[in-house]
């Protein structure tokens, strides 16, 4: 569809262009700043060049996080897509279930991400959770303050039953726009059930499949509010991603030269990994 | 391929029907010839595709039954009936090759692909697809995408019936002189039963022997194209099918003559029409000669339509249409005569059936 | 008056539309026909200002009106689509565009209804749009692009998407809103018998350029070049590569078709020879009529008149021949060219000279 071209629009779009100039572009800079600058405070500053960038890159801190980082997002994305889909292709399509169902799918989606980690992290506790009270009544050895696997665990879950909604109404919205006609063709020309997922369904979904994936890709990357309010990070460092470790650098040791430079390496990471993506999952699509 | 047969069948969409207008497919009851090519013709909201959904089984009837070769197939499901269905807007597999997606209905039936092969490349090449038989499916354009549909219909060699659903709407005026042709010829060389749902009557008579017309969920007749052309039995019929439609004028009929406002016709014969119904005269736009003899009347309007030229007239007080030839004049003090034979009386809008007539009435 | 001068319309590498000129009076009724993608649409928004074009300009009465936004030019437009304000009644959908005009309430009642009354919606103005059927709710949209009087209406396949008795209806009552108001309209078609039943004038289109323009009923009779003449014909045009020689047509030297006299004087060589399916026949209509084998490839019998596919010698035809002939396939017959009416194009697509009933000849 072609636009109607209209100078006039340059001057709508003005005021954001502003507004993500103050929250975007400027502070970005002032982190490039930052990254290639050391200071000894009272607001001196020496030109450091690439050694922040350096340190960061050889730093086993740096690439143990990153490896969590890629674990994490790599489980969740493996559990969310095909039970987002599962969940999806089970949802009612007409009638009262279906309002029904899609309250309670977006219900977790509504809450915010630091409630979320209080609700799991009271639900979790061995004396007062209802979890870690039942599991430990079962006579089940689960505890995340001291477990790494446990702590895993734990977030992994609270991660599903958060998210794995988005991709359940994304899929559901991409299912919804196929005609009754293609179904019943399908029963027609004989089609299994498999065959209607893997020649109707699957292709039909491909595209709200793709937002979904990236969606997850980069909100499970960029993880923080969550390990940090229920693990903090622990035990040891099992959950020490990126985005912690990236706050404990800049906050904790107030470090700003080389938490900058982490900062941009991670940005950098995740737009390429992004773009690595997309180029993939469409370049499959354009061969079909 | 089978003979299908339509028993006692009455659908309503809502429950609990009641009243006769509750139904949006009232009574039919007929037999289908095994190999018959029937087309169901109607304005939309006649009841035609709930008919044909009811025959494919994606519909369960309200009441009655379905026989296919006198098996009773009204509680089977669209799979176990063993039909094919092509409809309106393409349904392609986007993912598959065209050579495989012709292919799908027959492998998910187990067929040996070497017969799978020997098929798939006949259709192939019916539908002029053989150049694209590799590619895959979604990158085609409309018309290709529903000659796949189509194909997708006539793959299969043991289908009880195939049936279309207006699967003509989306592709252009050229191309469909040459797809309505080649299944037309492909059901003279293969014998399938073929049922054709459409709103366009040429499509519809062309394609089929017999022709269903429907109107407000009934069948108002069922004829040849010939049939429905020269006799039509309601005077729905006659303003359905020709374009322009048939000419339907009030008459008062004494005997073997009419009379249409101060003029008087001799039919020829004396309909039988019971006291008190209105009764009309029909004559086709066709069979109405303008020229110096005859009744005048009085031309309003000529449109040249290049083969031939509608006039539109005032007869009786009444506005008449009449096809004029190419090449025929119109002249200045025009006259008009009916062709006898041609003439159809309607008594409460049914055709009074011409005994003394042979071959004619339905 | 609309002018386009020069006009294109370049989308990434694809060409929509070639330089096209063209000049659509005040009152005037313009049918755009060509096949689906041949720049229909593309032309139509070009026209209301939806686009703007890659060169050239568009002239509203003189003044150029290219790159004013169509907020600001006086267009209505009406789409195969049934586009309605699905929560207004069809009063309040038909009096949307004076509301926004401005215009007192007593006009605005005055103009719904007697549009209403045109387009037959009067007891059906209290309803909304859903509840109203395909016809009834494409009247709606076509009033309300009345009411608007605007100084261009642009039509783009308003009866696709409606029944074939409805569309015979609709296309009556069309000419007279036509006639009635000062207004440019443009209607889009695929269909020849639609743009012969409209009249007024016609632009065959085809793959983004118009190949012919003028009064509908003359490009029908005299295409100037062959494309026009496949574009405008419905069943499609018949026709043969054959080599002109003397007094005949021939193929390998032979004369399949004999040269009729209003082609006398045209020149020898290569050229396609046309004729329409109903200047072929199965009897002797006249007495120049030509004779060729043929073999029957079916017969489809269309209530008074059968359209009969044949294939005569390799090339295939439609033959619509009154009567019904239910002719088994395979069947040999033999066929009558009605010779006063053949169309000659030249191997550059041309025509060579017009049917000879006293049409003249016309192009190169």
């Amino acid at each position: 569809m072609q636009k109607t071209w209209n100078n006039k629009a340059w001057f709508m779009v003005l005021p954001v262009l502003v507004l993500v100039a103050f929250s975007a572009v400027i502070p970005l800079m002032t982190v490039v700043n930052y990254s290639v600058q050391d200071t000894f405070g009272n607001n001196a500053f020496f030109w450091a060049g690439t050694d922040w960038f350096t340190d960061v890159l050889q730093s086993d801190r740096f690439w143990d996080a990153l490896q969590r980082n890629l674990l994490f997002s790599g489980i969740i994305l493996a559990i969310e897509i095909p039970l987002g889909i599962l969940i999806a292709l089970n949802m009612p399509k007409k009638g009262l279930g279906v309002p029904v169902c899609l309250v309670l799918m977006a219900l977790p989606l509504l809450i915010p991400w630091n409630v979320v980690g209080t609700i799991w992290q009271v639900f979790g506790r061995v004396d007062i959770g209802l979890l870690g009270y039942t599991m430990a009544a079962l006579g089940i050895q689960y505890n995340y303050v001291n477990n790494v696997f446990d702590a895993w665990v734990t977030l992994i879950v609270m991660d599903i039953w958060h998210w794995t909604s988005l991709v359940v109404l994304l899929c559901y919205a991409g299912l919804a726009s196929i005609p009754d006609a293609y179904y019943q063709a399908a029963k027609i020309d004989g089609a299994s059930r498999w065959a209607v997922f893997r020649y109707i369904q699957l292709p039909k979904m491909k595209r709200v499949l793709l937002i979904a994936f990236l969606l997850r890709f980069m909100d499970s990357f960029m993880i923080y509010t969550e390990p940090f309010v229920i693990t903090g990070g622990g035990p040891g460092n099992a959950t020490t991603f990126l985005s912690i470790d990236l706050v404990k650098t800049a906050i904790g040791q107030f470090d700003l030269g080389p938490a900058a430079a982490l900062s941009l390496i991670y940005f950098l990471i995740i737009l390429l990994l992004s773009w690595i993506f997309y180029t993939v999952m469409t370049n499959s699509d354009a061969q079909t | 391929m089978a003979r299908i047969n339509l028993e006692h069948i009455r659908h309503a969409y809502g429950p609990n029907p009641k009243k006769p207008s509750d139904y949006s497919l009232k009574e039919v009851h007929h037999e289908w010839n095994d190999g018959g090519a029937y087309a169901l013709l109607g304005p939309s909201g006649c009841g035609k595709t709930t008919l044909l959904n009811i025959i494919s089984g994606l519909l369960q009837p309200s009441e009655g039954r379905i026989l296919f070769d006198g098996k009773d197939v009204t509680n089977l499901s669209t799979q176990d009936r063993n039909i094919a269905q092509v409809f309106q807007f393409p349904v392609i597999y986007d993912t598959m090759t065209v050579y495989d997606n012709l292919a799908f209905p027959l492998r998910n039936r187990r067929v040996p692909e070497t017969e799978v092969d020997r098929r798939v490349k006949e259709i192939i090449e019916m539908i002029g697809l053989s150049d694209w038989s590799r590619k895959k499916a979604q990158g085609l354009t409309a018309d290709q995408k529903q000659k796949i549909s189509l194909g997708r219909g006539l793959v299969r060699s043991d289908v009880s019936a195939i049936l279309f659903d207006e699967p003509l709407t989306v592709i252009d005026p050229h191309m469909k002189w040459v797809l309505r042709s080649q299944l037309k010829r492909l059901h003279k060389q293969f014998g399938f039963t073929m049922v054709y749902v459409t709103h366009d009557q040429t499509e519809a008579l062309t394609f089929a022997d017999k022709v269903v017309v429907m109107y407000d969920g009934e069948i108002v007749q069922i004829g040849t194209p010939a049939e429905l052309f020269e006799r039509p039995s309601h005077t729905f019929v006659g303003y359905f099918i020709g374009s322009p439609g048939m000419n339907v004028l009030p008459a008062t009929v004494e005997g073997s003559a009419v009379h249409l406002g101060g003029q008087t016709i001799n039919l020829g014969f004396a309909p039988k029409i019971a006291s008190g119904a209105r009764t009309e005269l029909g004559i086709r736009p066709e069979f109405i000669r303008l020229g110096r003899e005859g009744m005048p009347v009085t031309i309003s309007k000529v449109e040249d339509i290049g083969r031939q030229k509608i006039v539109r007239a005032q007869f009786a007080d009444k506005p008449i249409a009449i096809v004029v030839h190419e090449d025929g004049d119109i002249p200045s003090d025009p006259r008009v005569t009916f062709d006898q034979a041609a003439i159809n009386i309607y008594a409460d809008s049914w055709r009074v059936p011409d005994t003394s007539r042979v071959g004619g009435g339905a | 008056m609309l002018e386009l001068k020069n006009i294109t319309k370049v989308v990434g590498a694809d060409t929509h539309i070639h330089p096209t000129n063209l000049v659509l009076e005040r009152g005037s009724l313009n049918v755009l026909l060509g096949p689906t993608l041949s720049g229909k649409t593309s032309l139509m928004r070009l026209m209301a200002g939806l686009d703007k074009p890659t060169t050239g300009s568009v002239h509203f009465d003189g003044k150029d009106v290219t790159g004013m936004r169509v907020q600001d030019r006086s267009v209505a437009m009406v789409y195969q689509q049934f586009i309605n304000y699905p929560a207004m009644t069809v009063y309040e959908n038909i009096a949307s565009p004076m509301r926004i005009s401005g215009k007192d309430k007593a006009t605005i009642d005055r103009e719904v209804r007697k549009a209403a009354e045109l387009m037959k919606l009067t007891p059906f103005l209290e309803r909304t749009p859903l509840n109203l059927s395909g016809g009834q709710q494409q009247r709606t949209a076509l009033a309300r692009a009345i009411v608007k009087n605007a100084s261009l209406v642009l039509l783009d396949e308003p009866l696709a998407n409606l029944d074939y008795k409805l569309r015979e209806e609709l296309r009556e009552e069309l000419p007279k809103l036509f006639a009635a108001s000062g207004s440019i309209f443009v209607y889009a078609t695929t269909e020849p018998g639609e743009a012969l039943l409209l009249g007024g004038s016609t632009a065959a289109l085809n793959q983004g350029r118009i190949s012919q323009f003028g009064t509908t009923i003359d490009i029908y009779r005299r295409p100037t070049d062959l494309v026009t003449a496949r574009t405008f014909a419905d069943p499609p045009l018949n026709t043969i590569d054959l080599i002109k020689s003397g007094a005949g047509f021939q193929r390998d030297g032979v004369t399949v078709l004999p040269v009729p006299a209003h082609l006398a004087s045209m020149a020898d060589g290569p050229c396609t020879v046309a004729f329409h399916p109903h200047h072929l026949s199965l009897t002797r209509p006249h007495e120049t009529s030509a004779t060729l084998p043929a073999k029957i490839i079916i017969a489809e019998i269309a209530g008074s008149e059968s359209f009969i596919h044949v294939d005569s010698a390799g090339s295939r035809w439609v033959m619509l021949e009154h009567g019904i002939h239910d002719i088994e396939p395979d069947t040999a017959v033999e066929l009558f060219v009605d010779t006063r009416h053949l169309m000659v194009f030249g191997s550059d697509g041309r025509a060579i000279g017009g049917s000879a009933d006293g049409h003249s000849a016309r192009g190169a």
